[in-house]
């Protein structure tokens, strides 16, 4: 058997902790009964496992339990958050949205299904470290909004927006504030106690729990109402109708538990990898890093090699598991839709990758992956007519490129004239 | 994305790479694609006084696929006579690497490189050949 790539895309989803998911198998096999079943053990059994999970999860972002509504992950809470909240302040309060160019599509693509059923939503550019303009933010809320939604963590630059400041500015103006942070649990800390967010919506898969499970935080006090998206048996108090997938509660409670107990000394342990890895790379010609170095979770690392295409280097680095931009538009052949966003030329954006590190790597993935980027990147601009004409001191901006494809057409069409 | 064997062979040991001097007499220079669109592939072909392509070489910015098309179009050229590479279609050059509907584009532009070769050297003789039939009725 082929050796296993050294895997540095924990921000795509990383493996369910042993510990995890040594809890969840006993829900899977005895301890399987369906926690609305309020007659017999069975079903008291699994609510307990139920609440426990939530306390769990609670307990990581510092909230009431009762403020949790289960989902099967960060888009259907981010689908939740932002709908429910747009169909059920939208008539009394307008129909206006402000998001972000750089949010996770499952945020973008839920505003543009809003703005087709009439809503209106303004996409602000984030500035070139990738973070939100507040005064860009300011001018852009109008009397009608009604909705900001903001990550907390990019999952592709790893960036963290100052959620506070555009908390206190939405509560300034009564404007519900959604929050996406499913990537940011177990990397920064987070305190719903004290946080101006209405919304928050939790993954367990970028935190060593189960696929298919997540949260959304819904705040009590002030309380903020949504209307729901699945109707069915009413289950978690009517906001999210479905019987509750146990075992991946039960994961995504452990997981959420082992996040809170060892998150202080596992970023200290990531971020020394992720700066060895950075220091590594800093070193190759043209590198870039791409979005703020401070302002930044700890395991996120997403450099630019100018004058290398991308999918060529990931090719190239097949004993890496890296991407290139987001996992969810690495088969699209578009530059990076986020490093776009923070003003990165096309060239830039095109060459990007992103490392993420986390639980279980070493020091010698590291320095493995160094070695490997160093040399692949060496090969592929030996091949490179752009590193050749970096290298002659051509500036390529001046440079007018024939497009084939269109020449080619421009041929056809006066071949067949 | 899964590519086949032969993308992979091309990719991993591309065929003929490199640069022929572009003010050579005997060199065509072909230059198609954008950074912008992530790929630009240059093709050279050296091409002997009978008008057969000698030999062919080439350097690529862009995915496997891209570098692939190239690598091959530089064997696919060797020993052809002009006319007979300008008979060389992207579906040849899809067909053997069996490319993945997203990654034709790579063949589109491959094909376009053989072109753009074939014209740069055309017009650097043509013009040559005419400066050369000009000065002859004075000698």
């Amino acid at each position: 058997m082929e050796r296993q790539p050294v895997y540095l895309d924990y921000s795509a989803t990383t493996p369910v902790d042993p510990r995890v998911a040594e809890k969840m198998i006993p829900y899977l096999t005895q301890l399987f009964g369906n926690p609305a079943s309020r007659s017999h053990a069975y079903g008291w059994d699994a609510e307990k496992a139920v609440d426990t999970a939530r306390e769990q999860v609670a307990a990581l972002v510092n909230c009431d339990p009762k403020e949790l509504v289960w989902t099967s992950g960060a888009t259907e809470s981010n689908n939740l958050a932002i709908k429910g909240a747009a169909n059920f302040y939208g008539p009394a309060k307008g129909k206006h949205m402000i998001t972000v160019k750089t949010e996770h599509k499952a945020v973008l693509d839920t505003v543009r299904e809003l703005e087709r059923q009439g809503f209106s939503a303004t996409y602000l550019s984030p500035m070139e470290n990738g973070l939100v303009n507040l005064d860009e933010l300011k001018a852009a809320i109008r009397p009608d909004t009604v909705l900001v939604s903001v990550m907390l963590v990019n999952n592709e630059i790893g960036v963290i927006q100052d959620v506070v400041a555009i908390g206190n500015l939405c509560r300034e103006k009564g404007i519900i504030f959604h929050v996406d942070a499913a990537q940011a649990t177990g990397k920064v800390d987070i305190d719903l106690a004290k946080l101006p967010v209405d919304l928050m919506s939790f993954s367990a898969h970028k935190t060593y729990g189960p696929k298919g499970i997540g949260a959304l935080y819904v705040s009590r006090k002030p309380r903020v109402r949504l209307e729901a998206q699945m109707h069915g048996g009413g289950h978690e108090r009517g906001f999210r109708s479905g019987t509750l997938p146990v075992h991946q509660i039960v994961g995504m409670g452990e997981a959420f538990r082992i996040a809170k107990e060892e998150m202080a000394e596992e970023n200290a342990r990531i971020r020394a990898l992720r700066d060895r890895l950075w220091a590594g790379l800093s070193g190759i010609e043209e590198a870039y890093l791409n979005g703020d170095l401070e302002q930044r979770v700890p395991h996120n690392l997403n450099v630019s090699f100018n004058f290398v295409e991308g999918e060529s280097l990931m090719m190239a680095v097949k004993d890496l598991a890296v991407s290139s931009g987001s996992a969810c538009t690495s088969a699209s052949l578009e530059p990076s839709y986020v490093l776009k966003a923070i003003g990165r030329e096309d060239e830039l954006a095109h060459s990007s990758i992103r490392f993420s590190v986390g639980r279980y790597t070493t020091e010698q993935d590291i320095d493995f992956a160094i070695n490997l980027i160093k040399s692949k990147v060496g090969i592929l601009r030996d091949l490179s007519p752009l590193w050749d004409m970096f290298k002659a001191g051509i500036d390529l901006s001046t440079v007018s490129w024939v497009h084939g494809t269109e020449s080619h057409r421009e041929a056809e069409t006066a071949a067949a004239h | 994305m899964a590519y086949s064997d032969k993308v992979l062979d091309h990719y991993e040991n591309p065929r003929n790479v490199g640069s022929f001097d572009q003010e050579d007499q005997d060199v065509g220079t072909g230059m198609v694609g954008a950074p912008a669109c992530g790929d630009v592939m240059k093709l050279q072909i050296k091409v002997s006084d009978d008008g057969v392509i000698e030999d062919a070489k080439f350097k690529t910015y862009g995915c496997g696929s891209a570098i692939a098309s190239s690598s091959l179009v530089t064997e696919m050229l060797k020993g052809k006579t002009l006319d007979q590479a300008l008979d060389i279609k992207n579906t040849h050059i899809a067909e053997e690497l069996a490319l993945p509907p997203v990654k034709i584009h790579c063949s589109v532009l491959a094909e376009d490189a053989i072109r753009a070769a074939i014209t740069d050297y055309r017009s650097k003789n043509e013009t040559e050949t005419a400066g050369y039939d000009a000065c002859k009725p004075a000698a």
